[in-house]
């Protein structure tokens, strides 16, 4: 079977070096290179742009030179695999995190990270939370609640960093970037709760034990299994104080006590 | 089993109905809430499927409630018809859901491809003209028109190079793609001006040794200039500028042979104010009303060429 043509095209599209594929022409018999090079810019610029969409505040702390240059390596090495480009940014804070250029910069990695959180909670399915009164009535249950199961909305996602990423984050909505970065020391170590509230997507700062709570609750946890470790985690766990803010913000979409049935 | 259609019917609600042939525009995130808030009075709207691939949120949203008021037009970017790849039948199935969801007037895709086995290349891709290149063509659109159950429309697409290896040209392969699928065209006037201009070719006769019949939709947007190694002119399709005066040009004469079409106004870069699109949109709409009355406009261009 002969060599696909595509294939060649393909290669020569994200190649790092201005490849012109053969077989190309152009009317006036000029280097046909100059011309394949619009594919390669629109290939290269387009998934670029993508990336810098996703992660506005990454290109925003090492400057958009930088970030495009980093980019593009990312691009060239990792194509995307799905024709859905809003999620593309996905690999990218691995890559960040050894990208050597960037270890200046440690908490680059975790703040692209957090960014990409917000925009797969922006596309999150839609869901109800369940009303307060509902989780109210059934929190009354005592002896049945640790067994409860507690399902959260689809957008919700929670980030444990080493770093300050929720005060870099939100550093970066102030009218004076640059003033409130002064404030914030990068190396204090965060937890954040990104969920969509309605159609906004909310990022805010949690303990670390509420973070390691939620992380357990969505994994399949069942609701005193989860609490259990995270108040061997974090002694500071508030139980109440973090079902009240799941409560509050509309983060409980389904909550289901096994029955009392016995075998 | 069913012997192929030689053309296949739109049965399903609003496609049977199709587009008004009226302007629309390029539905865009930095609009949906003014369009809400004016309701706008303008002929359809036109999305990317591929924007609304995801599973809920604000695009679904707004997308959901502006269908509900204005036709609507489903233009895919990611489909690689031209491509050397089977169909990605994922991607077929996440059309279906797609059309079944928003009951779009219009579906179409573009003669071009964007991926090779499983990277996308996010770009649309030229492919070259011959007897291999159109089977090929022509079985992708039978597999998305089977699939998706209506009839789609294939989009003329602009090109920067050519290929040794073409044996027709662009007009003729197309033509035998809608002959031998029964599918519409998508005639994009800005990719005729662009790929004439860059290919030294004249886009009169280009759109004329089009199927006229055929088309179901007319595309018009902005593009960048740059030059080729020789010098010579090489536009870009940029989607990033106002229409250009040539391309309103070629416009007028693409409805003297097919008649009032639905023409979108495309922006897919420095986006501007909705109110600057919409006015594309009527002008788009004044020449077709020219064009349909074809006596009146000879008269008053006389009096002002006097």
């Amino acid at each position: 079977m002969r060599v696909s043509e595509q294939r060649i095209l393909a290669d020569a599209l994200l190649s790092a070096r201005p490849i012109c594929p053969p077989g190309l022409t152009a009317w006036n018999g000029s280097d046909p290179g100059r011309r394949f090079a619009v594919y390669r810019n629109n290939v290269i610029v387009s998934l670029i742009d993508a990336l810098a969409d996703t992660c506005p505040v990454t290109q925003q702390l090492v400057g958009e030179e930088f970030f495009r240059a980093m980019a593009r390596l990312f691009v060239q090495e990792n194509p995307p695999r799905s024709r859905i480009l809003a999620f593309y940014g996905e690999g990218l804070a691995e890559f960040i995190g050894a990208f050597a250029p960037a270890a200046a910069v440690p908490y680059l990695a975790d703040v692209a990270r957090l960014e990409m959180l917000r925009v797969s909670a922006y596309h999150a399915a839609d869901a109800v939370p369940l009303a307060p009164e509902d989780i109210a009535r059934l929190l009354e249950d005592v002896a049945a609640l640790p067994a409860a199961r507690i399902g959260l909305h689809p957008s919700l996602a929670v980030l444990r960093s080493g770093h300050a990423v929720v005060s870099l984050w939100a550093a970066h909505q102030a009218g004076d970037v640059a003033g409130a970065l002064a404030a914030v020391d990068p190396d204090v170590a965060e937890a954040a709760l990104v969920l969509r509230a309605g159609l906004e997507v909310e990022i805010s700062r949690i303990p670390d034990g509420a973070a390691i709570f939620i992380m357990h609750l969505r994994q399949g946890a069942a609701f005193g299994h989860a609490a259990e470790l995270a108040s061997a985690a974090d002694p500071a766990f508030d139980l109440g104080a973090t079902l009240g803010l799941l409560i509050h913000r509309g983060a409980i979409t389904t909550m289901t006590i096994p029955g009392s049935a016995t075998s | 089993m069913n012997a192929p259609a030689p053309s296949v019917p739109d049965t399903v609600g609003a496609a049977a109905r199709g587009l008004p042939a009226r302007g629309g525009v390029g539905l865009k995130p930095e609009h949906f809430r003014e369009i809400l808030a004016t309701e706008p009075d303008i002929g359809f709207f036109e999305v990317h499927a591929e924007n609304y691939m995801v599973d809920g949120g604000p695009f679904h949203h707004y997308l959901g409630r502006i269908r509900e008021r204005y036709p609507l037009s489903i233009h895919g970017v990611g489909l690689s018809v031209g491509g050397e790849s089977p169909l990605d039948a994922n991607h077929l199935d996440r059309l279906a859901v797609l059309l079944a969801r928003y009951q779009p007037e219009s579906f179409s895709e573009h003669l071009a491809w964007a991926s090779h086995r499983d990277v996308f290349l996010n770009d649309l891709l030229p492919v070259p003209y011959h007897a291999g290149t159109l089977a090929r063509v022509c079985d992708h659109v039978d597999q998305v028109q089977d699939r998706l159950r209506r009839r789609m429309l294939l989009e003329n697409p602009a090109t920067y190079v050519e290929f040794a290896a073409s044996t027709m040209a662009e007009t003729e392969f197309i033509a035998e793609v809608v002959r031998r699928t029964g599918c519409g065209l998508l005639l994009d006037v800005n990719n005729v001006h662009v790929a004439c201009v860059n290919h030294h070719r004249d886009p009169y006769a280009y759109i004329d040794s089009l199927p006229a019949a055929a088309v179901g939709q007319i595309h018009l947007a902005g593009f960048a200039r740059d030059v080729d190694a020789a010098g010579d002119p090489l536009l870009i399709d940029s989607h990033g500028a106002p229409v250009a005066q040539a391309v309103w040009d070629l416009y007028r004469h693409a409805l003297a042979r097919v008649g009032p079409v639905p023409t979108l106004i495309e922006r897919d870069s420095d986006i501007p104010a909705f109110a600057v699109l919409l006015a594309e949109a009527y002008q788009a709409e004044r020449l077709m009303r020219e064009a349909a009355a074809p006596l009146i406009v000879e008269s008053l261009s006389c009096g002002a060429c006097a």
